[in-house]
């Protein structure tokens, strides 16, 4: 595991928003690779490494419940800001007049197990080594140190943290997780090579364990 | 402006509502949120936020501390800026490229904007691209014990339409908590506040802010609602020196115990019922509490 982490995550709530339900936001069952990864890019991150999740471990039964919030319906345009601006206006986005009530159904209590690891992007210079930055990820998920508070997919839901060392034991399963769980089609993550497409997966959960293939390999599609 | 923050922190905050609807459920009839697994009341963050920008929107302070995101209630001050429109033009001309437009426009509502600099903001209508992370992460504020909201009905001696003149009256419904004290935790981030510029000054409004917000909201719905306590634990580096949540976990809100050290069998309803205790023993070094209230 020269370059594997395993990292514990756990919240009070968390929201893995389905792409196809994001107006009335219904999160996956657990934790998505690409959500995942952002956890492991608010601890430690450099443009000359890629956080690759290998697996996610669900340490809790699933549970849901619903939150309906007012929110604002929409976004300003850079371009009309920048008229505004011009113009000597101080731009404004009243929330009365953009109001949008939206429900969210989110998790609640969840509880995983992140395993992963990294590799060297071409952006790696010749003073970035592996052993360095696996150490340096180590030493402040360990510290409890972070870029910023990593997150349960949206920021409302902080993420906390701890480090399994390698001879950690792991969390045990929780009965009402073991034997198969279809979750269906899944975002794996973002493709930012290709304008951001999405690429998604088959997951499967053998007794709490999700393994999630490579990422451009043949179990994904975009 | 002062330099961006140095520091990470980690706060917890308390409140507490008498007689009163903190935060409203859309989905319950405007009933106070309540997690029904529990039966502890909710407030949101968004809620939280909001009372953060209508105080620094009412506090003023000019310059860099417009607020963006507005309500109608408040008074639409209209300062003009002092902006420098001819570096947007300059930009503009040599990079005619959407993004860079829209850095520029990004960076200046960052500078003059307190809500953009704390909480960050989506600006664009391109995905991934002009958004703002701000540095200041709330959570959903939870009440220490369970809540028992309470229906009230009122009558209004008139009516609104002529064709009830007959009835003479209308009633009407209310939801309200006795009383509830309530937690709330939030993030800052240095590196973040690197990023859109919240400055030392920034973050002792928002300290003012919590602890004044509620004076400047009084409604009918709200009761009386008071910010009771605010716990910070300041780190002496970006990155932090401790987990948050072993921090946030030494600060505790227990019912004051009767002179034979049992807890009370009745429900709280006043602030004096609670007891909030800090542990400060082996605090992580590099680590201080700081009681801004106190202060």
């Amino acid at each position: 595991m020269a370059q594997g982490v395993r990292l514990r995550i756990w919240g009070e709530q968390a929201c893995f928003t389905r792409p196809e339900m994001a107006a009335e936001r219904v999160s996956y069952d657990v934790i998505t690779p690409s959500a995942a990864r952002g956890i492991l890019e608010a601890i430690h991150w450099k443009p000359a490494i890629r956080w690759t999740v290998e697996r996610i471990r669900v340490l809790k039964p699933i549970q849901t419940e619903s939150i309906r919030r007012n929110e604002v319906s929409m976004k300003p345009s850079p371009r009309d800001l920048a008229r505004r601006i011009n113009a000597g206006e101080t731009p404004a986005l009243f929330v009365d007049e953009h109001r949008a009530q939206r429900a969210a159904i989110v998790l609640r209590d969840v509880d995983y197990v992140i395993e992963a690891r990294f590799e060297m992007t071409d952006k790696a210079g010749p003073e970035d080594n592996a052993g360095k930055h696996a150490e340096m990820f180590r030493r402040r998920a360990r510290n409890g140190q972070c870029f910023k508070q990593p997150v349960m997919g949206v920021r409302e839901f902080p993420a906390h943290f701890e480090l399994l060392e390698d001879d950690a034991d792991l969390p045990k399963l929780a009965p009402a997780l073991a034997g198969e769980h279809r979750l269906g089609w899944m975002l794996h993550d973002l493709d930012f090579a290709n304008g951001a497409t999405p690429r998604f997966f088959n997951a499967v959960m053998h007794d709490g364990v999700i393994e999630v293939p490579a990422f451009h390999g043949p179990e994904t599609v975009a | 402006m002062s330099e961006p923050i140095q520091n990470r922190y980690e706060f917890v905050f308390y409140f507490d509502v008498e007689n009163g609807n903190p935060n409203g459920d859309p989905d319950a009839g405007n009933m106070p949120r309540i997690d029904f697994e529990t039966n502890h009341g909710l407030v949101t963050d968004v809620c939280l936020k909001r009372k953060v920008r209508n105080f620094v929107e009412l506090a003023g302070g000019g310059a860099g501390r417009e607020i963006y995101v507005r309500e109608k209630a408040v008074l639409n001050q209209q300062h003009q800026k002092a902006y420098d429109a001819n570096g947007l033009k300059h930009e503009k001309s040599k990079l005619p490229k959407d993004g860079d437009k829209a850095k520029a426009v990004t960076d200046w509502m960052c500078e003059n904007f307190y809500d953009v600099r704390a909480f960050g903001a989506v600006m664009t209508t391109e995905v991934n691209a002009g958004q703002v992370r701000g540095p200041v992460q709330f959570a959903f504020a939870r009440s220490v014990d369970p809540i028992m909201p309470q229906e009230i009905s009122v009558t209004r001696m008139a009516v609104t339409n002529e064709k009830d003149l007959e009835k003479e009256r209308t009633m009407g419904r209310k939801s309200i908590v006795p009383y509830a004290l309530y937690r709330a935790e939030g993030f800052i981030s240095a590196p973040l506040a690197e990023k859109t510029g919240f400055s030392e000054d920034d973050l002792e409004l928002f300290w003012s802010a919590l602890a004044q917000m509620f004076d400047h909201d009084r409604s009918a719905a709200r009761g009386k609602m008071a910010a009771r306590d605010l716990i910070v634990f300041k780190h002496d580096s970006k990155l932090g020196k401790a987990p948050a949540h072993k921090l946030l976990d030494r600060v505790t809100a227990d019912r004051q115990k009767d002179e034979n050290g049992n807890e009370p069998k009745d429900a709280p309803r006043h602030f004096e019922d609670y007891v909030i205790a800090v542990n400060k023993e082996d605090l992580p070094a590099g680590v201080e509490v700081l009681r801004p209230f106190e202060a």
